[in-house]
C-alpha cells in the first residue's frame, strides 16, 4: 500500500509540472502586447508600465515562468487586476459554495444512478430498465444550461416554488439555503446520474452473472438478499470510486450552472473574470480547479486500493 | 465521414472470405433502430445547414421592430426573438455553427491526437513518457474550464472556440490511440510486416492505423456530440460565435432574460441542441455496438 502511495505520488510530480506550464501558457496566447491586453480599458503608460513590472513582461518567458511558480508555490496565485483582490482571497470566499452545491449534487447523482442503475439491472429487459436507459441516454444528450433555464420556467416562472436565482447561505438560513440550491444541483448532477447509472447497470449485470451469486441462489437466499448483500456491495466498489472523479466534473459543470443560477460561486468567478478580462484571477481559478481534480483523482485510487482487497498487497 | 471510405479498401484486405468486416458492421449498424434514428436526425441537420438560405422562411439576422417577441404563428412557425427576428431562421442558419464546431473541433483533435498516439504507442520510451504525461495534464484540467480558459485567452469568436474545444478534446485521443496501438502492435500480422522489411511508418500507417480506425470512429462520434454541447456552453457565455450572427448557444443566453415573456425563445435552440447531440450519441453508440467484434 505504502509503495503504491509512493509511485502514485511520484507520478503527480511531472503532470503537476505539465498543468503549472499549459497554464502558464495561456499568457502566451493573449494576442498583442500582454501588458496592453492586461490593462484592458486603462490607456495610462504609468499603469501599463506597472503591470509590466508586476508580471515581469519585460523578462524572458522562462525567467517569467520560474517567478510565477514561485509565487504559486508558497500560495501567492497573484492579484485581480480589476477589484484589486488577492485570487487567493477569492478562491477561498467562492469555493465554499461551490462546493455546497457540488456536494448537493453528488448526493442527488448517486441516489438517482445507482438507484436507477440497479433496478435496470435487476429487472434487465423490462419496461424499467428501457425508462432508465432513456434517462441516461437523456442526461447524457442535454445541456445542463438548457435543463437550467427550463426548470427555472417550470418552477420559478410558472409555478412560483423555488426562487429562480441567488444564493442564501445555510449559516444564515438553512433551509432558504437549501430552496436556493436544490434546482442548481439537480441540474448539476443530471449528467453524473447519467453516467453512474450506466456503470451501476454495467457493474450489476456483471455481478449478476457471477458464481458467487449463483451460490447466494443456490443457497435457497431470498433474491432481495442476493441483490442487496451479494451482488450490490461488490458491484458498487468501482462505482463509488467513480463518484470521485464525477466531483470533479462537477467543478466543469458548476461554471454553468452557477451563471444561469446566478450563485457566487467557482464557477461564476471563473466567467465573471473571463467577462473582466482578469486573466489572474482565470490562470489562479484553473490552477485551483486542476489541484482539486488531481486530488479527487488520487483519493478515488486509493479509495479503490482499499476497498479491494485483491489489489491490497 | 471521408475516412470510412478511405479505409474500406484497407480493411477489406484482412477480410474472412464470406463478409467483409465493414459489410457486416455496416448491417449490424442498420439493424439499430437508435442509431438509423440519429443518422437520420443528423443528415437533416446537415441538409438544413447546406441548404439554409434556401430553406430559412426569413433572414436570420434581419430585425423588425413591429414583430418584437411574438408567439408562435403561421407566420413565425417558432416565434420571433427580442428583436424581431424569425427563430426558425435562425435555428436552421444556427445548424452551421453547431455542425461547424462538431466536426472542426473534432477534426483538428484527431489531427494532433492521432499522429501523437501512434508515435507513443509504437516509439516508447522517453517520446512515449514525454506525450503521456503531457496528455495527463491535460486530462487533469476539466475539460470545460479548459476550453473556457483557452477560449478567453485566444478571444471570443466562433473560430477561436473550435480550436480552444479541439485542443481541449485532443488528450482524448492521444490516450485512446496509444492505448489501440499498444494492444495492436503485439499482434502476429503487426510483427509479420515487420519481420518482411517494412519500415516504421509503413507498419504504423498500413499495418496499424486501419486496426484502430473502429475505436476512432466511435470516439470521434461521441465527441462530437461533446463539442457541440461545449460550442454551445462557449457560445452561451460570450465566448463563441458572436451576435448578430445566429448560434443554438447564444440564442439561449438572450432567451434567459425574456423567460416571463416569451419563453419560445428558450425551449427549441435548446430541442435543436439536445436533437443533435442525442443523434450523435446514439450513433456513436450504436456504431460502437455494430463495430464490437465480440458481439455476432
Amino acid at each position: 500500500m505504502l509503495s503504491f502511495l509512493g509511485r502514485r505520488l511520484l507520478q503527480l510530480i511531472p503532470t503537476l509540472f505539465f498543468v503549472s506550464l499549459i497554464i502558464f501558457s495561456l499568457q502566451q496566447l493573449l494576442p498583442g502586447d500582454p501588458a496592453l491586453v492586461m490593462a484592458g480599458e486603462e490607456r495610462d503608460p504609468d499603469v501599463i508600465e506597472q503591470i509590466r513590472k508586476q508580471y515581469r513582461l519585460d523578462q524572458p518567458v522562462p525567467i517569467q515562468y520560474v517567478y510565477w511558480v514561485k509565487g504559486v508555490l508558497s500560495g501567492d496565485l497573484g492579484e485581480s487586476m480589476r477589484i484589486k483582490v488577492k485570487v487567493r482571497d477569492l478562491v477561498v470566499e467562492k469555493l465554499p459554495v461551490t462546493i455546497q452545491l457540488a456536494s448537493m449534487a453528488i448526493v442527488i447523482a448517486l441516489a438517482i444512478g445507482i438507484t436507477a442503475g440497479v433496478l435496470s439491472a435487476v429487472l434487465k429487459d423490462t419496461v424499467w430498465d428501457y425508462a432508465a436507459n432513456v434517462f441516461a441516454l437523456w442526461g447524457r444528450s442535454t445541456p445542463t444550461f438548457w435543463l437550467g433555464i427550463m426548470m427555472i420556467f417550470l418552477f420559478s416562472v410558472q409555478l412560483g416554488w423555488l426562487p429562480a436565482s441567488g444564493y442564501v447561505r445555510p449559516s444564515e438560513d438553512f433551509w432558504g439555503s437549501i430552496a436556493s440550491t436544490i434546482m442548481p444541483a439537480f441540474v448539476l448532477g443530471n449528467v453524473g446520474a447519467a453516467v453512474l447509472m450506466r456503470h451501476t447497470r454495467g457493474a450489476m449485470l456483471d455481478a449478476l452473472q457471477s458464481d458467487y451469486v449463483r451460490t447466494a441462489r443456490a443457497k435457497g437466499l431470498f433474491e432481495r438478499a442476493v441483490v442487496l448483500k451479494h451482488a450490490m456491495r461488490n458491484a458498487l466498489t468501482p462505482v463509488i470510486t467513480l463518484g470521485a472523479l464525477e466531483l470533479g466534473e462537477l467543478l466543469s459543470g458548476a461554471v454553468l450552472t452557477e451563471q444561469i443560477f446566478s450563485i457566487p460561486g467557482f464557477g461564476k468567478l471563473i466567467v465573471d473574470s473571463v467577462f473582466n478580462r482578469d486573466y489572474a484571477v482565470v490562470q489562479g481559478v484553473v490552477l485551483v480547479t486542476a489541484t482539486v481534480y488531481i486530488t479527487l483523482n488520487l483519493l478515488a485510487d486509493i479509495a479503490y486500493v482499499l476497498v479491494n482487497p485483491r489489489l491490497r498487497s | 465521414m471521408a475516412d470510412a471510405t478511405l479505409t474500406a479498401p484497407l480493411l477489406d484486405d484482412a477480410a474472412a472470405p464470406a463478409e467483409s468486416p465493414v459489410r457486416r458492421a455496416l448491417r449490424r449498424l442498420v439493424r439499430r433502430k437508435g442509431a438509423m434514428f440519429g443518422l437520420a436526425v443528423i443528415v437533416l441537420f446537415v441538409a438544413l445547414a447546406l441548404c439554409a438560405p434556401i430553406v430559412a422562411p426569413y433572414d436570420p439576422t434581419a430585425q423588425s421592430w413591429t414583430s418584437v417577441r411574438k408567439a408562435p404563428s403561421w407566420l413565425h412557425p417558432l416565434g420571433t426573438d427580442d428583436v424581431g427576428r424569425d427563430i426558425l431562421a435562425r435555428i436552421i442558419f444556427g445548424a452551421r455553427a453547431s455542425l461547424l464546431a462538431g466536426v472542426i473541433s473534432v477534426a483538428i483533435a484527431l489531427a494532433i491526437g492521432v499522429p501523437l498516439g501512434l508515435v507513443a504507442g509504437y516509439v516508447g520510451g522517453f517520446l512515449d513518457a514525454a506525450i503521456s504525461r503531457l496528455t495527463d495534464a491535460m486530462l487533469a484540467i476539466p475539460f470545460l474550464i479548459l476550453a473556457i480558459a483557452l477560449a478567453a485567452f485566444l478571444g471570443p469568436s466562433l473560430r477561436n472556440a473550435m480550436i480552444a474545444i479541439g485542443v481541449t478534446t485532443t488528450p482524448i485521443f492521444v490516450r485512446l490511440t496509444r492505448g489501440q496501438v499498444m494492444a495492436v502492435k503485439v499482434e502476429d500480422f503487426v510483427e509479420a510486416a515487420r519481420a518482411v522489411g517494412n519500415p516504421p511508418r509503413r507498419v504504423v500507417l498500413v499495418h496499424i492505423l486501419p486496426n484502430i480506425l473502429p475505436a476512432l470512429m466511435v470516439q470521434a462520434s461521441l465527441s462530437i456530440a461533446a463539442a457541440i454541447i461545449a460550442e454551445a456552453a462557449l457560445s452561451f457565455l460570450g465566448l463563441g460565435q458572436q451576435p448578430p450572427a445566429p448560434s443554438w448557444g447564444s440564442m439561449l443566453n438572450a432567451a434567459q432574460r425574456f423567460l416571463v415573456n416569451a419563453p419560445w425563445m428558450a425551449v427549441w435552440p435548446g430541442v435543436a441542441i439536445f436533437l443533435t447531440v442525442l443523434s450523435f450519441n446514439l450513433l456513436g453508440d450504436g456504431l460502437r455496438d455494430a463495430l464490437d467484434p465480440r458481439e455476432r
